[in-house]
């Protein structure tokens, strides 16, 4: 009996976490997207320093780890399509699975690792030194002068990376067509367009928005439940990032469903 | 005659979950006094302050400052009292990531639609005011702790407000600076014929700027009165405080094996801990 009641527990738990996120994140959206209206202007300039530092700078990293992945699965994609024979679908292969899923995906996981767990340390650390509550005291939102402006850097930016990371990912591909599969690089270039539907870029774009949504939230939302002392910025950080990285699969898994039955009707 | 108070507090009660911090608190607050807030760690002084600037919301009572019940305010209207007050926190709360000028410039750039030049000019005021001319470009981290402070109470009056809350403004502060932020303290009430409420637990920088003081022990009010009546208060409590006494052994045998053998305390210090 125990142990349902504890389930019980837990899930209303997760369910309040997932609905103060969804808090948090209609609050910025509203201060991003109808408060400048009313006359609160958005802080845009920190909102472009703040894409500078998500996206610009996480390009170098971002493309280094996307063409790795790209080479990797077409040597585990030529693994099994060797046997076939059908070697040269190795570019449709690396082509489809990027966008459509480990594009997005990656994109994701380095920008937990850089920004979100950044946001919640940045926000935790203002929360401890009560930065956050001299904005309060000042009548200055919190989350329109810190959280909107990485919501507006966030949702802007990821797609842009998983763009870059697709087009990584199939170059670091194309690497092993070249090497291995008698492709010459334009072949293989244009064998990865040709395969490509529209719809497994946007569904990965889309995906990607949700990520960046997810990720901000969720990171923001650490840095202000933090409480107590530098320790506790710690473990909201560490906290964002273990959160981030399961609730973006969490997402991903909801929209690859939904694309999927909505795709095969 | 007497003047309308600015602050008025009826029966406030706070608590931070099933705890109640504060027990009935009720006081007022007449315009251009200085009310010091005097009360040991964990006494629920720096929970009052927190409740007064609004940080806190209170579980029952009534807080009036300057005609608005802040237990009943709307978002707005809370906003709206926020730019009338202004407040010093302990460790001053700059923003680490603008220059001392862009902190106490904020408030102005997000209520006022001032031309930049006119900000910055009283910047340039506001920062001569605290005894800080010249400090604009600093960086907080190149700052020591009673310049930091100083820089925080010239953000705390970039909006001209009403009325000015610091949170132990000399706390962790040498004596010579300290006394410097007394002096910071009396000519602002001097000059400005602002309301301030301090809190701390220094004594004699408490005696020097205070019209009043207020002693609050465990969450409720041991004393209310002037500086005179303060030092003359035969009420032990007080004296315990203002004498500096430790709080008493336990001696007999009977409070021993009653200790050891009553029911324990609820834990209480993480509230007090609050804010600081």
């Amino acid at each position: 009996m125990q142990i349902v009641s504890q389930i019980g527990e837990r899930t209303l738990n997760g369910l309040g976490y997932v609905g103060s996120l969804a808090a948090l994140a209609t609050r910025a959206a509203y201060y991003t997207l109808v408060a400048p209206f009313q006359g609160k202007p958005l802080r845009l300039q920190r909102a472009i320093s703040q894409a500078m530092d998500t996206g610009v700078r996480a390009l170098p990293i971002l493309s280094l780890i996307t063409f790795f992945i790209g080479l990797i699965l077409a040597l585990q994609a030529a693994y099994e399509l060797r046997r076939f024979g059908a070697i040269s679908a190795v570019a449709t292969a690396v082509a489809v699975s990027m966008s459509r899923e480990l594009g997005p995906l990656i994109t994701a996981i380095v920008v937990i690792g850089r920004s979100g767990s950044a946001f919640a340390a940045e926000i935790g650390t203002m929360k401890v030194s009560e930065e956050i509550d001299a904005l309060e005291t000042m009548a200055i939102s919190p989350v329109r002068f810190l959280v909107a402006p990485k919501f507006l850097a966030m949702m802007v930016m990821l797609p842009c990376l998983t763009i870059w990371a697709n087009s990584m990912g199939i170059l670091g591909g194309s690497l092993f067509g070249v090497a291995q599969a008698d492709f010459t690089l334009r072949r293989y270039l244009q064998a990865s367009i040709d395969s490509l539907l529209l719809r497994d870029i946007t569904t990965g774009l889309v995906k990607s928005v949700m990520f960046g949504i997810t990720i901000t939230a969720v990171g923001c939302l650490e840095g202000l439940a933090t409480a107590g002392g530098a320790e506790q910025v710690g473990r909201s950080t560490t906290r964002a990032v273990v959160m981030s990285i399961f609730l973006v699969v969490v997402v991903d898994l909801f929209f690859t469903a939904l694309f999927f039955f909505a795709g095969s009707r | 005659m007497t003047a309308e108070p600015i602050i008025s507090l009826q029966d406030l009660r706070v608590s931070y979950g099933e705890r109640e911090i504060l027990h009935g608190i009720s006081f007022d607050v007449l315009p251009g006094e200085t009310l010091v807030i005097l009360g040991g760690s964990g006494s629920g002084k720096s929970t009052l302050l927190r409740t007064l600037v609004g940080l806190e919301k209170p579980s029952a009572g009534e807080i009036w400052i300057k005609g608005h019940d802040l237990a009943k305010t709307t978002a707005t209207e809370m906003d709206a009292i926020r730019k009338k007050i202004g407040m010093s926190f302990q460790g001053g709360a700059l923003f680490g990531s603008m220059t001392v000028g862009e902190n106490v410039a904020l408030p102005l750039r997000e209520h006022t639609r001032l031309e930049d030049s006119t900000i910055e000019i009283m910047v340039r005021l506001k920062l001569q005011q605290v005894g800080l001319e010249g400090f604009e470009d600093y960086m907080p981290a190149q700052l020591s702790g009673g310049m930091k402070k100083r820089a925080a109470v010239a953000r705390a009056l970039a909006m001209d407000p009403e009325i000015l809350f610091f949170d132990e403004p000399s706390a962790g502060l040498d004596p010579i600076i300290a006394a410097g932020i007394d002096q910071l303290i009396l000519e602002l009430k001097r000059a400005f014929r602002m309301t301030l409420i301090v809190v701390t637990h220094e004594l004699a920088s408490a005696f020097l700027i205070a019209d009043r003081m207020l002693l609050i022990d465990k969450g409720n009010i041991v004393a209310l009165g002037t500086v005179e009546e303060m030092r003359k208060s035969v009420q032990p409590r007080v004296r315990q405080f203002l004498d500096r006494v430790a709080e008493p052994e336990i001696s007999g045998e009977m409070d021993y094996l009653q200790m050891l053998t009553a029911e324990r305390l609820e834990p209480r210090s993480s509230a007090g801990k609050r804010g600081k």
